[in-house]
């Protein structure tokens, strides 16, 4: 076996280390530097399609979740300008779909939220669409609620049966697009399989049926700490 | 030095974040000693008899009468406050902006399972009735609103900075606790 070889970068005028074909995010992290995103699950094949995860390298942006680090590369990420363009997404994701919080199980562990909280969206800056969206509920285990999804495609990368074909996929085109459930394979989804993609979904849009609001405010997992701090301590006020 | 004003109002709300503010407990002694408070449900004046400092809004636009009283806000307050889900996204009543609103009423007074002995199938149409807006609105989509606190409800101590802040001119500094969407 022959040992990774280091290389080296700066993040943030920060001297940083990586292994050879890191990606950044994860160069980063291990640099206990954290780097927002939302669409990247560790375990998961990065896909670099919600742009949160934008930095610049060398001066041109690039999604941190999916570019390798190079030897000198020079990475910009904490800086005015891109935490606006991600508070501005994370904004239009808010906009874009139908997020209730009050009225989501998934209010206090979802991602979306957790990121607007550190980010400290106090409203959207666009317009609300409240588009026209439906819910899934034909699943024996697994509820499909598509006004909270948004599109991250983590369930489709993330879960597979045993062997190895997808359970989920996108169907439509444009703005209609939407995950679906292949309905004979989900017909055998184990509660276990429901769970896991209850929980590789970022947001509220799968959730396992009988499940939900069985861990009390002030005791879920963005309640008390922003999304980050298990890479970083936040600084105060952020 | 005169007293700020406050004037208050829940359009399409619960009520919760009105009590949130009671819930600033001891602190509602404090309060009266900075500020006095001019149309609310809190003293139940009616109709604004003087120009307001700051105005509180709970909840969302609904029907043309929320529109009516978040306008006459906006008239007489300088400062407007979207406080909560509510009046900040819509919240939950915005539940219904996918629903055509026919469907809405034939739900809640036809067809409903609790709607009871409504035989001539009246849907209430009363010229003195509001008339329901096509969806809920956000009171940012209707008036100029100067700042927003996020929460279901915004937590006592959210609202206490944030009053606060705007009396006495403060730069407010809010735990990450007290910053929440629900």
């Amino acid at each position: 076996m022959t040992m990774n070889k280091i290389i080296h970068f700066k993040l943030d005028g920060v001297d940083c280390q990586a292994e050879k074909g890191q990606y950044i995010l994860d160069a980063a992290a291990a640099n206990g530097i954290w780097i927002p995103s939302l669409c990247n699950m560790k375990g998961i094949k990065p896909h670099g399609s919600c742009r949160i995860c934008t930095v610049k390298v060398n001066g041109r942006p690039m999604t941190a979740c999916t570019t390798p680090v190079v030897e000198g590369m020079v990475v910009e990420s904490n800086t005015e300008e891109l935490n606006d363009q991600r508070k501005q997404i994370l904004e239009m994701l808010f906009v874009e779909g139908n997020h209730f919080c009050p009225a989501c199980e998934r209010s206090g562990n979802c991602e979306l939220q957790a990121l607007v909280y550190r980010f400290r969206v106090a409203v959207p800056r666009f317009a609300f669409q409240f588009p026209v969206r439906n819910l899934d509920a034909s699943n024996p285990r697994l509820i499909k609620d598509h006004n909270r999804c948004i599109l991250c495609k983590r369930c489709i990368r993330g879960i597979k049966d045993k062997e190895g074909r997808n359970l989920f996929a996108f169907r439509r085109r444009g703005h209609k697009v939407e995950i679906s459930l292949d309905p004979e394979l989900a017909g055998s989804l184990t509660d276990e399989q429901a769970q896991k993609a209850m929980d590789i979904c970022p947001v509220g849009a799968l959730i396992r049926k009988e499940k939900g609001f069985d861990v009390p405010i002030g005791k879920r997992t963005y309640d008390k700490k922003p999304i980050g701090s298990e890479v970083e301590q936040p600084t105060v006020n952020e | 030095m005169r007293k700020p004003v406050i004037a208050t109002a829940s359009l399409a709300g619960c009520f919760g974040c009105h009590m949130s503010i009671l819930d600033i407990d001891e602190k509602i002694l404090d309060l009266i000693e900075l500020v006095d408070f001019h149309k609310s449900p809190i003293t139940d004046i009616k109709k604004f008899g003087r120009k307001c400092d700051i105005g509180l809004i709970e909840g969302g636009c609904c029907n043309s009468e929320n529109v009516h009283v978040l306008r006459d806000f906006r008239k007489n307050c300088k400062i407007l406050v979207s406080v909560g889900e509510c009046a900040v996204m819509g919240g939950l009543p915005a539940l219904r902006n996918g629903i055509p609103v026919a469907e809405c009423l034939e739900e809640a007074y036809l067809n409903g399972p609790t709607v009871h002995e409504n035989t001539e199938r009246i849907l209430p149409n009363d010229d003195e009735l509001p008339m329901i807006l096509d969806k809920v609105y956000p009171c940012h989509e209707i008036v100029k609103i100067d700042y927003f606190l996020p929460g279901c409800p915004p937590r006592a101590e959210l609202i206490w900075e944030a009053l606060i802040g705007l009396i006495q001119g403060k730069e407010i500094k809010i735990p990450y606790e007290a910053f929440k969407y629900d």
